[in-house]
């Protein structure tokens, strides 16, 4: 369908509408009085109550399109192709709409599929004419009613601040719908792979070795998510290590010691840490944090690999400083001007009042980004592939490589894929257990802030 | 009214006065715990205070009253030296504290604050309990050797701040969650907990409903037995309820000072009378 004559003709229907709603209340108010709402008002009712009909009846189409288009096809084509099942009939449905759209046709094509093609184009022209005429007929007929309904006492500010409502309410459920729609494709997906590996083994293996994909045949290797999980845990460990602190100290620096001047310079220097791509600290990591901690380890006497989990750790923490140095800052700026003096007429010194007065009244906020920056640390990829050495074993030694759970998701994925096999399939099943990681740290948070938070008005 | 016995002098006269007291109205002429001389405040080029000379009595309750803006809240900020928490502030001249300049650079300005409390306009207790508002201070100054003499502090600092009888049996409760009047005698009794010898107030009624601030009142008259009270206040009953000195404020001048009784019923000002008779302001 032509979705720029679609847009238009919806653009030119909202606008005459709201042209017909506005100038009738004004017509009306020269004549019968006072009207109850501005003529903006009767303008915006009228247009939604042309606009929502015709795009009701364009979603329909759009919905239940497809399948009509598809049923039309099977009908045009003989008895004796119609009648397969399965990939033999999808094959000369897809045929019949390459011909039709004179796109990827591939070899000869018989009488009979050109007859079908032909028919198919008539059909689409005139079901885009016939749905065009419907939504152009409800959207009139909606319009007609909302013009007759237009008085001087009808509250038309009412009404449209109510669909306003209704169109907030919908914009949040999207997001809503959102979550829910990717919980449920990874969850179908990891149910598949639960039906080739017991859950058991999966959560509580301490062995990860995939083998590669053969499909069906062969030993298809182990699938434990030990290894991972504790690569995880570590790299995002140290790199907290190193954020919190250091992106703490830069927040209460920047919000309580830096003069105005000072605060507005580093702060937005700070927050360029957070715009660099993750693949270039990746370099970094491996180029020259990596060698650095190698060579530093040698002269301690200990073993330190250039690609380790502390490679990884501290590169991805240098990442998450600003995470939580601006939110902390912020958060922190908002404690009230009172708390602070009346702290400090006290007696107290400006590290006791910060430790004391305003760290506590700022904490459910210094949670937030420290739980922001955790999901980061989490979820982090490209410089776990590059740095942390790839090498999913049960180490505790932070010196030596490990892998994640995100590394394995792309190595999983990556390549000839096929999403029959467990091999891709654990990729489902691994993106659900972080999710699951994710979602009970931020309950937990939840639950914490609430708890312990010191509140002021 | 008896005659007034003391001459008002013009505050910039002040320096001439070598002696060491005050009179206020009630009694005899007391020693003096402040001392200030030509004290100037800047906000960046901007003066706010010219030049305020002023000798506040101990053990009485000395009140700053005048329009808004006049620079009295300001004034007060100086004598614990909180202005040196705002940006681009700059005090000229001298305040003592029983004869020691508070803006030396020898003096620390923590033990300052601790000698010289400060309770402000708007209740501002912190978002922990009852006790711990209380404790804080003594807590951070080190003032008691264990957890039976800090309890000890706490209760005393309470009934002092006429609170204890509300409150002793909430102690560990948020002390944001009490009401305005009683927040601000727990911010009070937070002041008193570090035995200041002078507590400053600023406008610490303007928040709350009559009957709390006469709670407030009766409260600033016990204190006074034991504490040197400087209050700001926009209301002039209140000053003349409760004080026993009032100094004029306008347009960041003292316009004048001395006993309460004489600058409400024979001021040497014009301003004053004004003032006081409700010309302005």
């Amino acid at each position: 369908m032509n979705t720029a004559l679609v847009a238009a003709l919806l653009l030119l229907l909202l606008g005459f509408a709201y042209q017909a709603g506005w100038s009738r209340s004004r017509s009306l108010a020269t004549t019968g009085g006072r009207l109850h709402s501005r003529p903006v008002y009767h303008g915006s009712l009228a247009a939604i109550w042309a606009l929502v009909p015709a795009l009701l009846v364009l979603a329909l189409w759009t919905l239940f399109g497809t399948t009509a288009t598809r049923a039309y096809i099977i009908a045009q084509l003989p008895a004796e192709i119609a009648s397969q099942t399965g990939a033999a009939l999808e094959g000369a449905i897809a045929r019949i709409r390459q011909i039709e759209s004179g796109f990827g046709v591939v070899g000869e094509t018989a009488p009979y599929e050109n007859a079908a093609a032909q028919a198919l184009r008539e059909f689409r022209l005139l079901t885009f004419a016939v749905v065009l005429a419907s939504a152009a007929g409800t959207g009139a007929i909606g319009l007609w009613l909302a013009r007759r309904r237009i008085t001087t006492a009808l509250r038309a500010r009412n009404e449209v601040e109510k669909a306003v409502r209704i169109v907030l309410i919908a914009c949040s459920v999207v997001a809503i719908l959102t979550t829910v729609g990717i919980v449920a494709s990874l969850l179908s997906e990891a149910i598949r792979f639960f039906t080739f590996v017991s859950p058991a083994d999966f959560f509580f293996g301490t062995v990860w070795n995939p083998r590669f994909s053969t499909t069906g045949s062969g030993p298809s290797g182990e699938y434990g998510l030990l290894p991972l999980l504790w690569g995880t845990l570590m790299v995002a460990g140290i790199a907290i290590a190193v954020a919190l602190p250091i992106g703490l100290m830069t927040a209460i620096y920047l919000s309580q010691y830096a003069r105005p001047r000072v605060r507005s310079t580093i702060k937005p220097i700070v927050e360029v840490l957070a715009g660099i791509p993750t693949i270039v600290y990746g370099f970094f990591a491996l180029v020259t944090v990596g060698p650095f901690l190698a060579t530093l380890g040698q002269s301690l006497g200990l073993q330190i690999r250039a690609t380790s989990a502390l490679t990884a750790g501290v590169v991805m923490g240098i990442m998450i400083i600003p995470f939580i140095s601006s939110l902390s800052d912020d958060v922190i700026r908002q404690v009230p001007r009172a708390m602070r003096d009346g702290s400090l007429g006290l007696g107290a010194t400006k590290s006791e009042t910060i430790k004391r007065v305003i760290l506590p009244a700022a904490l459910p906020g210094i949670v937030g980004a420290f739980l922001l920056a955790v999901s980061r640390a989490i979820g982090e990829t490209m410089i776990v592939v590059l740095a942390a050495g790839n090498s999913p074993y049960l180490r505790l030694n932070p010196g030596e490589p490990v892998s994640t759970v995100t590394v394995t998701i792309v190595n999983q994925l990556t390549g000839d894929t096929d999403f029959a096999s467990p091999q891709s399939l654990v990729a489902f099943a691994l993106g659900l257990t972080l999710f699951a990681m994710t979602l009970v740290l931020n309950v937990a948070a939840l639950y914490i802030v609430r708890r312990y938070r010191e509140q002021y008005e | 009214m008896h005659m007034p016995s003391e001459k008002i002098v013009p505050s910039s006269d002040l320096y001439a006065i070598s002696s060491s007291t005050v009179r206020t109205p009630d009694e005899s002429p007391r020693p003096v715990r402040v001392t200030a001389r030509d004290v100037s405040v800047f906000y960046g080029a901007k003066q706010a205070l010219f030049d305020v000379s002023i000798d506040i009595p101990e053990k009485a309750v000395t009140a700053f009253i005048g329009p808004s803006g006049c620079g009295k809240s300001t004034f007060l900020r100086c004598l614990n030296r909180m202005n040196d928490t705002i940006e681009d502030c700059r005090v000229n001249g001298r305040i003592e504290l029983d004869g020691q300049n508070i803006y030396d650079a020898a003096l620390d300005v923590v033990e300052l604050r601790a000698r010289v409390g400060m309770v402000f306009q708007k209740p501002n207790p912190f978002p922990k309990s009852i006790y711990e508002n209380v404790a804080y201070g003594p807590r951070i100054h080190g003032l008691a050797k264990n957890k039976a003499e800090l309890d000890a502090i706490v209760e005393a600092s309470l009934h002092k701040a006429s609170l204890w009888s509300e409150v002793k049996d909430r102690l560990n409760e948020p002390g944001t969650g009490l009401s305005g009047g009683q927040q601000q005698r727990l911010c009070i009794a937070r002041a008193i907990a570090v035995s200041p010898e002078v507590i400053l107030m600023d406008e610490p009624c303007s928040a709350l409903d009559p009957i709390a601030t006469a709670k407030i009142e009766e409260l600033i008259d016990e204190l006074k037995q034991n504490f040197t009270i400087v209050i700001v206040t926009h209301s002039m009953q209140q000053a003349a309820r409760v004080s026993q000195r009032t100094a004029f404020f306008h347009l960041g001048n003292l316009v004048e000072e001395g006993p309460t009784d004489m600058i409400f019923t024979s001021p040497g000002e014009k301003r004053t009378q004004d003032y006081i008779t409700g010309r302005f302001g």
